[in-house]
């Protein structure tokens, strides 16, 4: 890959915004979200419940179920030359449906959720990789060919007796074999990009061990772009290379890892950080906390959505919403603390 | 809590618990899930005492065995009640149990699904009062403001249902509920894991503090090892069913004797990018409680076993003074 490819993003997204019409109110999940994925980078997504990372990747894949709606934005994926806007395409249209599963695949929280329990592992990765046979060669692949690849990438997940596994129900895997297995069938199609969606969140702490090391290691061998979300901080510090932190829809801070974690800038992330008990500080005292309590989706505040929230909240947050604004060389922030502009409205 | 630390409350010595595998029309008894396999530990006066472990290695069940919310297929669990007597609650009968109930109360890991949202905060909070005879109304509303009160919720909430509150309010709800009928012991079981990060750290310190302040004593449940670091004055580490060590938790964090232990801790990934976690991820997977190794049961997954782990199963056993390992090669091995 040249050098203009390495700096150009793969992936981009900007002032995305998806909402959901529901009875009682709109529900703006996501309000407003920029971010780059760089080819063959590990960004991580870091925030709590209700923050909108997750949605903000159904909506990279289309998957924004109604009455959820994309409602501005633009997701600009590159892809053989050519920057297509994923949130303009049709999400049943075929250059989507090329997209979804083959170029950016997805790793879900809950593998036993995702699997279909009627049908054998490796039956749902050889229909995949069929569905987008294409991504492995010119040559038309048949069911022995994607049943080749299959154990072949039960092999590199470190699933043992892979040619045996293959012809598993999801049922009859444990919650570390059942990651594994969809770790490869998130690979089958040779993504460029891929999105694990908490994927260690139901599993052990030793077998999250194992599978994040699983995913370093395959990240380095194939060089895929990753956008590894989770709410667990000290996943993200293993994992990512670039940190987006996210609060109620909108990025409150981006920047590469060791600055979120050491030079934090945003008063969310600073607080944040300070919250979580460690394994090295002083024990059975108190925790420095972050007062009150996440907002009700329908409640949305006004101005900066951490405000209310904010132990350096200023008169001008509540009033209007900061824009995402460089605050160092590398390092950007949502926060009049640090930047006068505000959002455009 | 040094002070109190030399008097146990609560003393557990050989529990078991075993669910039964039935099989065919007749539910014929084909095995036992040894889910809890001989457990001993005990539990100071005013002192925390975490148990953690990975799911599936007993800690829940372990600690419902002391609610006697399950019975126990052996063992004893001794407990030293409020007017000095020391009573086994693996074998009283229900209505001599119903007494102690009051001392003993538990904290639920969902705060979703243990409130009933058919009921306001008065009757969730006060249901317990009810039961253990306060049947005055007043006396009850009285009381449940000031449970109210004491987790940090403003009293004028109790007319309102679970669904109003977000899940770190319903948690102190659940602490409020626990709290009613002056507990000596709660057993909480998970009760952060559900809870979001910026919240996590309110409902640990609103549980330190009511600790200090009502003197009470805790057996704390969990799985995140650094959120039971911080809360816990001694730690238990179960595997399978089994206690594999138990300790001070600045000792057992400085030097852990236990390879499970250690291989436990180096699992936890560092919440700072510049230390990164290289070697000793441990491999395998935990066995079935139903179809343990023999031997040490941690010996498949072990770097330090011999053909001795194979063969002879280790024994608790007190290596220091106050730090107990099963390990045949406790205090030897550099972990």
């Amino acid at each position: 890959m040249d050098a203009a490819a390495e700096t150009t993003p793969l992936l981009s997204v900007r002032d995305l915004r998806v909402s959901f019409a529901l009875d009682e109110g709109l529900v703006r999940a996501v309000d407003g979200t920029s971010f780059d994925v760089m080819p063959g980078q590990v960004l991580g997504v870091v925030g709590e419940s209700g923050c909108g990372k997750s949605v903000t990747m159904r909506a990279i894949l289309q998957l924004v179920e109604r009455p959820g709606r994309i409602t501005s934005g633009e997701i600009r994926f590159r892809r053989d030359g050519e920057i297509v806007d994923l949130a303009r395409l049709p999400p049943r249209g075929p250059v989507m449906r090329d997209i979804r599963g083959g170029e950016i695949a997805l790793i879900p929280q809950e593998p036993m959720a995702a699997f279909s329990p009627v049908h054998t592992v490796g039956e749902q990765i050889i229909e995949a990789i069929l569905l987008h046979g294409h991504r492995w060669g010119e040559k038309k692949l048949s069911r022995k060919d994607a049943r080749d690849i299959t154990v072949g990438l039960f092999r590199d997940v470190g699933i043992s007796m892979p040619s045996q596994r293959v012809d598993a129900y999801s049922w009859q895997l444990s919650g570390g074999l059942r990651q594994r297995a969809m770790i490869a069938m998130a690979l089958s199609c040779k993504p460029r990009l891929l999105i694990a969606d908490e994927p260690t969140t139901a599993i052990d702490v030793t077998t999250q061990a194992q599978v994040l090391a699983l995913l370093r290691d395959l990240q380095a061998k194939y060089n895929t772009a990753i956008i590894f979300i989770t709410h667990d901080l000290g996943v993200i510090a293993q994992m990512a290379s670039y940190v987006v932190v996210m609060y109620l829809g909108r990025v409150m801070e981006q920047g590469p890892v060791d600055e979120i974690f050491h030079t934090p800038k945003h008063p969310y992330t600073q607080a944040l950080l300070r919250s979580i008990p460690s394994m090295t500080g002083t024990t059975r005292v108190a925790l420095p906390v972050i007062s009150g309590a996440l907002p009700h989706p329908f409640n949305r505040p006004a101005g900066c959505p951490f405000h209310p929230r904010c132990p350096d909240v200023m008169e001008r947050c509540s009033k209007a919403v900061p824009s995402l604004r460089p605050v160092t060389p590398t390092q950007l922030a949502s926060c009049f603390l640090h930047h006068d502009q505000a959002e455009p409205s | 809590m040094s002070d109190t630390a030399a008097s146990p409350l609560l003393e557990v010595r050989g529990l078991q618990k075993f669910f039964p595998i039935t099989k065919g029309f007749f539910q014929r008894v084909v095995g036992h899930v040894r889910a809890v396999d001989g457990v001993d530990f005990t539990v100071n006066e005013g002192e925390t005492l975490g148990l953690v472990g990975e799911s599936g290695c007993g800690k829940t069940t372990a600690s419902r065995c002391i609610l006697r919310a399950v019975d126990p297929t052996g063992g004893s669990i001794n407990y030293r009640t409020r007017d000095g007597r020391t009573v086994d609650l693996a074998t009283l009968s229900p209505a001599e149990l119903r007494p102690l109930r009051a001392e003993i109360q538990m904290i639920f890991q969902d705060p979703f699904g243990s409130l009933n949202p058919r009921m306001t905060l008065l009757d969730n909070v006060g249901e317990p009062l009810l039961v253990n005879g306060m049947s005055n109304r007043n006396e009850r509303t009285a009381r449940v403001a000031e449970l109210l009160r004491v987790v940090g919720l403003r009293p004028e909430f109790m007319h309102r249902f679970p669904h109003a509150f977000s899940g770190g309010q319903r948690q102190r709800i659940g602490i409020a509920r626990a709290l009613a009928t002056n507990p000596r012991l709660v057993v909480a079981d998970e009760p952060v894991s559900a809870l979001d990060v910026s919240v996590q750290a309110q409902v640990l310190n609103l549980l330190l503090e009511l600790q200090s302040r009502l003197k009470l004593t805790f057996l704390f449940v969990a799985h995140d090892l650094s959120v039971v670091r911080h809360i816990s004055d001694r730690i238990a580490v179960m595997y399978v069913g089994q206690l594999v060590e138990l300790a001070p938790t600045d000792a057992i964090f400085n030097r852990p004797l236990h390879p499970y232990t250690a291989a436990l801790m180096r699992a936890v990934p560092p919440a700072d990018p510049r230390v990164r976690i290289t070697d000793g991820i441990l491999g395998g997977e935990v066995p079935s409680p139903a179809a343990p190794p023999s031997g040490c049961y941690f010996h498949p997954r072990c770097r330090f076993a011999e053909e001795r782990c194979r063969v002879e199963a280790p024994a608790l056993r007190e290596v220091t003074s106050g730090r107990f390992s099963r390990c045949h090669f406790a205090g030897e091995l550099s972990l």
